[in-house]
């Protein structure tokens, strides 16, 4: 493999890093509160509201049945309402973000709603209210699952990330696609599927060892 | 106009005295899930300092009942009162503070895994705003009342279920309730942890002065720590008083029913051979309690009334440090004047005597 093209490998791990990582933590932010919304919200939830549930799942099961693919033209004219630009590696973190949090929302609720609902009876029987509920019961006793479902979701965007490349986001997809596919580089396809499973692995025993750590059960 | 109403208001039944000692009173609750009743008009108060407990089969309405006492549960109708103030009408909110006046264990413990064990038992506290160094105190405080200090920093995945309900007893104790509730607290534990668990809520009761309120479908839980006793059937009250006046001298079938494996029974050999006439042996059933069970009840009556008899079955049991006795005796021959002498004989002695039936030959 050429130096040129070495430069580009590293480059492109850069930059599936980064998507990875930034829409990951994106959908971390706001797919956990929406997976205790839809728990919450649900019969016999904390805060049981059949119709605000219903709503959520509504619009979380739309974008999710929407292909990757699309979701990144579709949503062109956001992504430059909020990076500025629709093109770039900055621009696939939104859609990336949009494609993953509902996705993350539905593994957190798994998660969640796994919680012995004899646990949630107890805070109550101690006086607790919702916020504690949420804080010193739901989201500890399922912080293992919330964690391994990260990890999946983090896996997940990887692989998606590879697609950015048709907004332009480079990322290591990319790189495979037009070197090592369209270039006929199989040196640079065997090295980007190197990384991608050394990446994949990572994350995943990471997320592995984490979750060990956490759970107590 | 409004006769039906007034009536209903003046019912005593529908609304006992109100007594400054009781910590509860339930008024005529109604719950219904459905169209079944899961509670049917339950009236019962909760006196300071005693441990009252209910008992039922599955499905009469125990937990429906012990829920409501601290708003898990609402009633339909009828009234709630925790130490002179009705919490039927309160919002979630201002239940919150008065929960934390009422302790709950629970059957399956519900301690939170992700937390250590005076993590757990601190946790009320938490909820209640308290400082760190104040929670860890009391923690600490609790577990050594339980005997688990040496468990503090560990967590409840590495205890045995006994052990498990000690941490849920401490928790529900951290806040210094003015009333227990327990549900079931002994009903996943082996018999010698049951025991154990028993003796630990009579000691705390005894020691704080805390009211217990307990739910069970175990006769020998009520037998061993509670002063009285409620049955419940069908979400009714259909019977209550002292534990040993039940035990003694139980008035409904459902109490007969829940008696029957810790009360002496007629062996099953007899029973089968029992017809309501004819020669052999007639079996009498008497129960005897309190000053009368205290006497020489036997050998009187062989002084008294002259002629053989033989014990069966039975013996004087002690609950609440009152005798309370179930004797089966046989009394051979047809000699009806001689079983009638035999009976008046008993009830001078207050003991309550049933005539079973005749059986055959020999027993």
């Amino acid at each position: 493999m050429s130096p040129v093209l070495f430069e580009l490998l590293i480059r492109s791990i850069w930059e599936t890093v980064l998507m990875t990582g930034a829409s990951g933590l994106i959908s971390l932010v706001f797919g956990l509160p929406l997976g205790l919304a839809l728990v919450a919200t649900d019969r016999g939830g904390i805060a049981e509201s059949l119709w605000v549930n219903r709503a959520l799942a509504a619009v979380i099961n739309g974008f999710r049945s929407v292909p990757f693919i699309i979701l990144l033209v579709a949503l062109i004219p956001v992504t430059r309402l909020i990076v500025g630009t629709s093109i770039g590696t900055w621009a696939a973190i939104v859609p990336l973000s949009i494609a993953a949090t509902p996705y993350y929302a539905r593994i957190a609720e798994v998660s969640l709603r796994e919680v012995d609902h004899g646990l949630i009876e107890a805070a109550r029987a101690m006086g607790g209210n919702r916020w504690t509920i949420i804080r010193e019961v739901l989201v500890p006793e399922a912080l293992p699952g919330i964690v391994a479902g990260f990890t999946v979701t983090l896996v997940t965007l990887a692989g998606a990330s590879a697609m950015a490349g048709a907004i332009g986001a480079g990322g290591l997809g990319d790189l495979a696609i037009r070197y090592g596919y369209q270039r006929f580089e199989t040196s640079v396809m065997v090295a980007v599927v190197i990384v991608l499973i050394i990446l994949v692995c990572g994350i995943q025993w990471a997320g592995d060892r984490l979750v060990a750590r956490l759970d107590r059960r | 106009m409004n006769q039906h109403v007034t009536a209903e208001v003046a019912d005593p039944a529908h609304s006992p005295p109100a007594d400054r000692e009781d910590v509860v009173r339930l008024v005529d609750l109604k719950r219904r899930f459905g169209a079944t009743p899961a509670l049917d008009g339950v009236s019962l108060a909760v006196r300071k300092g005693e441990i009252l407990g209910i008992i039922g089969r599955s499905g009469a309405g125990k937990s429906t009942l012990i829920r409501c006492l601290n708003g898990l549960e609402r009633p339909d109708t009828g009234e709630v009162v925790i130490e002179g103030r009705e919490i039927g009408r309160l919002g979630e909110r201002e239940l919150q503070p008065l929960r934390r006046r009422i302790g709950m264990i629970f059957q399956h413990f519900n301690l939170l895994s992700a937390k250590t064990v005076e993590d757990n038992v601190a946790l009320p506290l938490k909820i209640e705003g308290r400082p760190r160094a104040e929670r860890l105190a009391r923690a600490t405080e609790l577990l050594e009342l339980v005997g688990l200090s040496e468990k503090a920093k560990a967590y409840p995945a590495a205890l045995s279920g006994g052990q498990k309900q000690r941490v849920g007893i401490a928790r529900a104790l951290a806040a210094r309730p003015a009333l227990l509730l327990s549900d079931e607290a002994t009903s996943a534990l082996d018999p010698e942890t049951t025991r154990s668990i028993l003796a630990l809520l009579k000691d705390i009761n005894r020691r704080l002065g805390l009211t217990i309120l307990l739910i069970t479908h175990e006769m020998e839980v009520i037998r061993s720590i509670a002063d009285r006793v409620a049955v419940i059937d069908a979400g009714r009250i259909v019977e209550e008083g002292p534990v040993w006046s039940v035990f003694a001298d139980p008035r409904s079938e459902i109490t007969r029913s829940l008696l029957g494996g810790i009360r002496p029974q007629l062996p099953d050999e007899i029973a089968s051979r029992l017809a309501p006439a004819g020669g052999g042996e007639t079996i009498l059933r008497i129960d005897v309690a309190g000053e009368a069970a205290r006497g020489p009840l036997l050998s009187d009556l062989a002084t008294a009334v002259p002629g053989p008899f033989r014990l069966v079955h039975g013996g004087i049991d002690h609950v609440q440090q009152q005798p309370v006795g179930t004797l089966f005796l046989a009394v051979p021959g047809n000699d009806a004047k001689h079983l009638l002498e035999v009976i008046a004989f008993l009830k001078t002695r207050e003991a309550r005597v049933e005539v079973l039936g005749h059986v055959a030959g020999s027993v």
